[in-house]
């Protein structure tokens, strides 16, 4: 693999509250390298959007990225970056699109005006440039006849087109890394395959690295080369997409790839995983997961299991004892029936 | 229809032909259904031709007579029937309307507007105060504060000479109700212009920063919003001299904390949108995403405020006056007219009256405004 793009080394962005401290992502690594696709994945409230957030430094009191965080971009260290130049990185050298194109755009203004609104701020387009560049982004991105549809505005587009035109918002300056935070959540499923479809065409064509965070493990299956799985604000999981889903490691990944129903295979009922994430104010002592863990034993109640390497790796305690990966899921699943 | 497209076709050929509706204003309209801006044009012309005709020698001394009010109320009249009759011509000769529906939220807007017909006639009435005021010198032939033969002239009950009769110095008082329009309208015009200038600047830099910002401003907001409101305008206008300039800064500078409530109240919602995420995202500034993602959003409650608070600011400024704190007479402004014929309502109640009934008619019509706008641009009435 290429040398990274971007490095995110150790990131811990706590909240401080007054009714405590919620560690919401708390020691998170990983690394993009150009043109990969990281897919992020993870329950509601696991830390996958704020994580993407303090890439950007989009945090705000009382949310802090705590010290010795690090996040590089090529040789850059963000997490040291004057509030002026992270603002020239936003939008220019790393873009996020979001999870409701319904409201991500400002309805008083038009879609041209919105996306040639990037082109002014960080190449200082002229008005005549940035919208002919503007209409470009937007043939690009497959809105047909282009040119008129920049003087529309936001609520004569659908769904699946203001979330084409979101895309070209953020590609408008060409970035290194897009992040997109749940791009497709909120659409139909046919517009859902279009846009997957165009972001991995536009990445392929652009060369750009793409964190691709989701929920959904079908869509992340699809479109990612590597994924980290997130757990209570850490990674518990990492590797290639094909290796954590034919052989998921992590007692949660095993659960969560339980939880997806699939087309073509009927199920009786599908698992699900109990209990719900812990309060980031208090995560469990010991491994996180282990109040929901079927295989949990003395150990995981007491000591922090941790995450060793970065490529493949499981941070749980069947990595240094297998055997004691018995019953697990399906004798949970049976003992409910009962 | 087979009649609009012939038309249509005629255009395309001959080009501008010099029908009628090319010289009446407001015919193009009729002819091609649009009824009621037809006969507002027709009916502003035909205003407009009326003073022309009627105080010819007026319009014609402002040549001679050297004076500034006379030259904005000829360029009122010369610029009003012009616009009247290019908005016709347009209408005639231009190419038909390419986008019959604006899609912005404005033209949306106003749509939403124009089928309230009680906000229209607040809006008609609001053109026409303002439209009176400006072309005042033309509509009578007396002077607001020119004193003649008290002896003969004092109090004259309303008649064709004096349509509102005359006061107690003998001058007519329909002139002085028509100039203390100017001072009144201007009044309010320029104190809301600061107060909602301040209070969306203060409102939402509170709301969008939040934090130690917001709780310094606020809590400034309420100190002077928890004081009574005319205990604070006379003390601070008995430190100064009253006048016009005093009036408009202090009852501006007063009224901005309401302004500034409902501004932050919007911006707290908004600034948790996902497109004010979004333009932080893509790396804008905080002052561009307040004025230009922020602001143009809180408009509509801004504007509604800033046409309600109008009429507020022209009943206080009446009151002020009527209490001896603004402007002094002989400057007549509503207030003082009243004032004036406190003493003599049982003989003369035209004086005290007729300025009332001016500032009943001008508050209705700003609220009527109001009203309409905030039916217009409430966007729960839309996604």
């Amino acid at each position: 693999m290429s040398a990274p793009l971007l490095r995110v080394e150790n990131l811990r962005t706590y909240f401080h509250t007054a009714e405590g401290v919620v560690r919401a992502v708390d020691g998170v690594s990983f690394t993009l390298g150009p043109g990969e696709t990281l897919g992020i994945v993870g329950e509601s409230g696991c830390g996958k959007t704020v994580a993407c957030l303090s890439i950007l430094r989009l945090i705000d009191p009382p949310g802090r990225i705590e010290p010795d965080s690090r996040i590089s971009l090529r040789d850059r260290d963000l997490t040291a970056a004057s509030e002026g130049e992270m603002r020239s990185v936003r939008g220019n050298e790393i873009s996020m699109i979001f999870q409701e194109p319904m409201t991500s755009l400002n309805p008083v203004w038009t879609i041209g005006d919105q996306i040639a609104e990037a082109l002014r701020t960080h190449r200082s387009a002229r008005p005549a440039e940035a919208r002919r560049r503007a209409a470009e982004m937007l043939r690009l991105v497959g809105i047909p006849n282009p040119e008129q549809r920049l003087d529309e505005y936001p609520h004569q587009f659908s769904g699946g087109m203001r979330q084409r035109a979101m895309i070209a918002m953020a590609l408008a300056c060409d970035p290194s890394v897009l992040i997109a935070d749940e791009p497709t959540t909120a659409l139909d499923v046919t517009i859902q395959a279009e846009i997957l479809d165009l972001l991995a065409r536009l990445q392929e064509q652009l060369g750009m690295g793409l964190i691709f965070v989701s929920h959904d493990l079908g869509i992340i299956a699809q479109i990612a080369d590597r994924v980290i799985v997130m757990y209570a604000g850490q990674v518990v999981e990492s590797g290639t997409a094909d290796e954590l889903f034919g052989r998921p490691r992590h007692p949660y990944s095993e659960g969560l790839l339980r939880a997806t129903p699939r087309v073509g295979r009927r199920m009786r009922r599908l698992s699900v995983i109990p209990g719900s994430v812990a309060s980031p104010k208090r995560w469990p002592p010991g491994c996180r997961f282990h109040p929901r863990c079927p295989y949990a034993w003395s150990r995981c109640r007491e000591d922090v299991p941790p995450l060793p390497g970065e490529a493949r790796a499981s941070r749980c305690w069947l990595e240094e004892e297998p055997a004691r990966r018995t019953g697990g899921w399906d004798e949970l699943a049976l003992a409910e029936d009962h | 229809m087979n009649e609009a497209s012939g038309r249509a076709e005629d255009r395309a050929d001959g080009g501008r032909a010099l029908t009628a509706a090319a010289f009446i204003p407001g015919l193009a309209h009729l002819r091609r259904g649009r009824r009621r801006a037809g006969l507002s044009l027709l009916g502003l012309a035909l205003a407009m031709l009326a003073v022309l005709a009627f105080s010819f020698d007026r319009v014609a001394s402002t040549f001679t007579a050297g004076r500034v009010d006379y030259w904005v109320a000829m360029l009122t009249l010369a610029g009003t029937l012009a616009a009247a009759w290019g908005v016709s011509l347009r209408a005639e000769w231009g190419r038909p309307r390419q986008r019959a529906e604006g899609t912005s939220q404005w033209a949306i807007a106003w749509r939403e507007f124009n089928r309230n017909r009680v906000a229209v006639l607040g809006l008609f009435l609001m053109c026409g105060l303002y439209l009176a005021t400006l072309l005042a010198p033309y509509l009578t032939s007396y002077e607001p504060n020119a004193i003649g033969d008290i002896a003969a002239t004092r109090h004259l009950p309303p008649s064709l000479d004096h349509l509102m009769g005359t006061d107690k110095f003998g001058r007519d008082v329909f002139t002085r109700v028509l100039y203390g329009a100017r001072i009144s309208l201007s009044i309010g015009f320029v104190a809301v212009s600061i107060s909602v200038t301040l209070g969306t600047v203060v409102g939402a830099v509170s709301g969008y920063f939040g934090g130690a910002v917001d709780t310094v401003l606020m809590r400034f907001v309420d100190m002077l919003i928890s004081f009574p409101r005319l205990v604070l305008l006379i003390t601070v206008i008995a430190l100064f001299e009253p006048s016009i300039f005093t009036v408009i800064v202090v009852l501006g500078l007063t009224l901005w904390p309401a302004t500034a409530r409902i501004v932050r109240g919007e911006v707290l919602s908004l600034r948790e949108r996902e497109f004010v995420e979004a333009a932080r995202a893509l790396g804008l500034a905080s002052p561009r995403i307040i004025f230009r993602h922020i602001v143009p959003n809180v408009l509509g409650p801004v504007i509604v405020a800033a046409t309600l608070g109008l009429g507020n600011i022209i009943l206080i400024e009446a009151g002020l006056s009527f209490l001896g704190l603004s402007v002094q007479p002989p400057t007549p402004s509503w207030g003082n007219i009243i004032d004036g014929g406190r003493e003599y309502l049982v003989q003369a109640w035209w004086v005290s009256t007729f300025p009332g009934l001016a500032i009943v008619v001008t508050v209705v019509a700003f609220n009527l405004i109001g009203d309409g706008l905030r039916d217009a641009l409430d966007p729960r009435l839309r996604i």
